[in-house]
C-alpha cells in the first residue's frame, strides 16, 4: 500500500543519522532490501524483458539489437513523469516489471519503500569506466551498495531567447526578475523548490543553505516565498518538454528553466535560442537502471545493464535524447557519430564540475548533520500546490 | 484513525479556498455563457430553420464531439497563443495584440466552446416540445412574439436549459485537462489538486477530502435542478 510505503520512509527516516559522502553514496538507514543478496553471475537470459523507461530510452535502434544478442524480447512501457514510474512500481504487487530507468527524484522513494533490490556492480564490465561521480552517486547508493546502476545525466539549464537576450544572461535571476512578467516558464514539478533554494544559496547566503535538497524551515519557506513572489511572472508552468517548446516556438515565453533536450530540439527546428549554466550553478538529473524486487527476469536485467553502459550504447542513446552518458569511455564513440559532441555534452567534463550540478534527489527529514529538521518531499509537493496557484 | 485533519487544511488554507473557488466560479460562469448562447441558437433550430436548415444546423452541433476533446483543445492553443490565429488577424486589421492565451480567460472561452452542445441539445429538445397551439393561444390573446417567447416558450424551455446546465457545470466542475493545457500561472483546478496528491504526493486521503467537494455541490446542484423540472426535461 502506498500510504504504508510513505510511512516507512518517514519511520526509517526518523531513526537515520549519518552525513551525505560522495565516495559511499548516501549513509542513510539500511532501506527493507539492503539485505537482498544480489545475483553473483550472470545466467542465461529468460527471454523477455519487461522495462518502464522514459519515452525514447529503450529505442529500436539499440534495442533490436540487444533482442538479437541474448534472446530477451523487450516490452517497454513509457511513463511521462516520475511519480508514474513509482506508482508503476508498486502496481500488481510489484511483480510486473524487471527494471526501470528512474530519475534520482524518484530513486530514494523506491529505494526506501522496498521496490528495488542492490545490484552487483561488478557484472557490469563497463562500470570501471564510468565517471567517478556516478559509480556511487548519493540518489542511488546508500551505505556503499548499489540500488540500480546509473545510465545517463543532464543539467537544468537556463534557455533564453536569443532575440530578447543578446547577451547571455549570467544568472537565474532573469526568471524571478519582474521586468520579464509574462515571459517566463517553469518546469510545474515541485522539484523547482530546489531550483529556488540554489538560486538563494548563492544570493542570500546568511540562510545558510548547502545542499537545496535539504532544506529547513526557515530556508524551506524563504524558497517557496521566491516562488510564490514569481508566480505572477509566469506565463506557464510546463509539464512536458513539449510544451516548453511550443511555448518557446510561438513567442509566448522567452526564457525558462529546461532541458538541454529542449534546446536541442528548438535549435533544430530554428529558433533563435541558446542556453548556459548560469553562475549559481544548476540542478540536474541522474537517471538509473534500477531492479525490481520481484524482478521476474533478472538474468536480462543483468544483460540490459551491461549492455546499455556500454560505450556504443551510451553514446548512441545520449546523441538520441541530448543528455550525457556516465561511461567515460562514450566520448570517442560521441565524436564519431557527431563531431564536438563529447564537449558539448560535457562527457568530458573534469569531477570539478559535478560541484557545479546539484543532482536531484527525494528530499527527506533527515539533514545531512543527522538533524530531523528538513522538509520532507511530500510538503514539497503540498506546497508546490499552494505556489502554483 | 479517523478524524478531520484534512478537511481542516482545505478550509483553513487560503490556497485550497481560492482553487475551490476559481473552479465554482469558472464552472457557473461556463454555464450561463452556454445557456445564452445556446438559447437563441436551439431556438432558431427547433423553432425557425426548415427541416433541411435543421439536420445541417444538428450535424454542426454534434460533429465536434465525434473529433477528441485534446484535438479541440490543442485547436484552440494555436488559436489563442501569442502568434496564433487571433493575435495574427488583429494584427492584420491594425489591432494590438490580445494577450489571452495561457489565462484563465482563454479556459472560460475553451470550456464554452467544448461543452455548447450539450447546453443545446437539451434546450432544443425542450424548446420543440413546447405546442404551437400555445403560441397560437399567445397570440390570439395580443402578445407580441417577443412577449410570448418571455412568457410562455421561456417558462417551458428552462427545464431543458437546466438540464442543459447541469452538464455543463459539473463537465466543467470535474475536468483537470483543459487547466494543464491552457491555463497559465494560478489556474490550478480542484482536479489538478485531486491528480496532484494521488500521483505525486501519495497524499490519498487528502485528495479524498478533496473529491468530496466537487461530489457536494454536485449534490446540492442537482437537488436545485429537480426542482426546476430538469429530470422530466432530460
Amino acid at each position: 500500500m502506498k500510504l504504508g510505503a510513505l510511512a516507512a520512509v518517514m519511520s526509517l527516516a526518523l531513526v537515520a543519522c549519518g552525513t551525505t559522502n560522495n565516495n559511499t553514496g548516501n549513509t542513510q538507514a539500511p532501506p527493507p532490501t539492503a539485505n537482498m543478496k544480489p545475483l553473483d553471475k550472470v545466467g542465461p537470459g529468460e527471454g523477455q524483458l519487461n522495462l518502464i523507461a522514459w519515452e525514447g530510452y529503450v529505442d529500436d535502434s539499440w534495442a533490436k539489437p540487444f533482442t538479437t544478442q541474448t534472446g530477451c524480447v523487450i516490452n517497454a512501457k513509457y511513463a511521462g513523469y516520475s511519480d508514474e514510474m513509482v506508482s508503476l512500481m508498486k502496481s500488481g504487487g510489484g511483480g510486473q516489471y524487471d527494471m526501470v530507468s528512474a530519475s534520482g527524484d524518484a530513486d530514494l522513494r523506491l529505494i526506501y519503500s522496498g521496490d528495488v533490490r542492490p545490484m552487483n556492480e561488478k557484472l557490469i564490465p563497463d562500470f570501471n569506466t564510468f565517471q567517478t561521480y556516478f559509480k556511487n552517486p548519493p540518489y542511488n547508493t546508500i551505505s556503499g551498495v548499489h540500488y540500480g546502476i546509473s545510465l545517463q545525466w543532464g543539467p537544468n539549464t537556463l534557455l533564453y531567447s536569443t532575440t530578447k537576450f543578446p547577451n547571455k544572461p549570467t544568472s537565474w535571476n532573469v526568471i524571478y526578475d519582474p521586468a520579464n512578467r509574462g515571459l517566463i516558464t517553469v518546469p510545474d514539478n515541485p522539484i523547482q523548490i530546489a531550483d529556488a533554494a540554489l538560486y538563494l544559496s548563492k544570493t542570500q547566503p546568511s540562510l545558510g543553505i548547502k545542499d537545496p535538497y535539504e532544506l529547513t524551515k526557515p530556508q524551506f519557506d524563504a524558497a517557496v516565498k521566491l516562488l510564490t513572489d514569481q508566480r505572477p511572472l509566469i506565463k506557464k508552468y510546463w509539464a512536458l518538454a513539449s510544451d516548453e517548446i511550443s511555448l518557446f516556438q510561438n513567442g509566448d515565453v522567452v526564457v525558462g528553466a529546461a532541458w538541454p533536450y529542449q534546446t536541442i530540439q528548438l535549435k533544430a527546428a530554428g529558433a533563435k535560442v541558446d542556453d548556459t549554466i548560469p553562475t549559481e550553478g544548476a540542478t540536474g538529473w541522474g537517471d538509473t537502471w534500477m531492479l525490481a524486487t520481484k524482478a521476474p527476469h533478472p538474468n536480462c536485467a543483468y544483460l540490459w545493464t551491461q549492455y546499455v553502459s556500454t560505450a556504443k550504447v551510451q553514446a548512441e542513446q545520449a546523441l538520441f535524447f541530448g543528455e550525457t552518458p556516465v561511461n567515460t569511455q562514450a566520448c570517442a564513440q560521441m565524436e564519431a557519430l557527431q563531431a564536438g559532441s563529447c564537449a558539448q555534452y560535457h562527457a568530458n567534463a573534469p569531477g570539478s564540475y559535478f560541484d557545479s550540478i546539484h543532482f536531484w534527489k527525494t528530499p527527506i527529514p533527515t539533514c545531512a548533520d543527522g538533524s530531523q529538521n528538513c522538509i520532507p518531499y511530500d510538503k514539497w509537493v503540498s506546497a508546490w500546490t499552494t505556489i502554483k496557484g | 484513525m479517523w478524524n478531520t485533519e484534512n478537511f481542516q487544511r482545505l478550509i483553513e488554507e487560503p490556497a485550497y479556498r481560492s482553487i475551490i473557488g476559481r473552479t465554482v466560479f469558472m464552472a457557473v460562469l461556463v454555464t450561463v455563457t452556454d445557456a445564452v448562447l445556446a438559447f437563441p441558437f436551439a431556438y432558431f433550430m427547433a423553432r425557425v430553420a426548415s427541416r433541411r436548415v435543421q439536420t445541417l444546423l444538428f450535424a454542426a452541433v454534434l460533429l465536434p464531439l465525434w473529433a477528441s476533446y485534446l484535438a479541440r483543445v490543442y485547436a484552440w492553443i494555436l488559436i489563442l497563443n501569442h502568434n496564433g490565429l487571433l493575435n495574427w488577424s488583429l494584427q492584420s486589421i491594425g489591432l494590438p495584440p490580445a494577450e489571452i492565451g495561457y489565462t484563465n480567460v482563454a479556459m472560460w472561452i475553451v470550456f464554452s466552446y467544448i461543452w455548447l452542445p450539450f447546453m443545446i441539445i437539451p434546450t432544443y429538445a425542450a424548446l420543440e416540445r413546447v405546442p404551437e397551439s400555445l403560441l397560437e393561444a399567445a397570440a390570439d390573446l395580443g402578445a407580441r412574439r417577443w412577449r410570448a417567447v418571455r412568457d410562455v416558450v421561456l417558462p417551458l424551455a428552462l427545464p431543458g436549459v437546466v438540464a442543459g446546465s447541469i452538464f455543463t457545470f459539473s463537465l466543467t466542475l470535474g475536468d483537470y485537462i483543459t487547466p494543464i493545457l491552457v491555463g497559465g500561472a494560478g489556474s490550478s483546478f480542484i482536479g489538478n489538486v485531486i491528480y496532484s496528491n494521488v500521483g505525486i504526493a501519495n497524499n490519498i486521503p487528502f485528495a479524498a477530502a478533496l473529491a468530496i467537494v466537487p461530489v457536494a455541490i454536485m449534490a446540492v446542484y442537482l437537488l436545485i435542478a429537480q426542482r426546476l423540472g430538469a429530470f422530466e426535461a432530460l
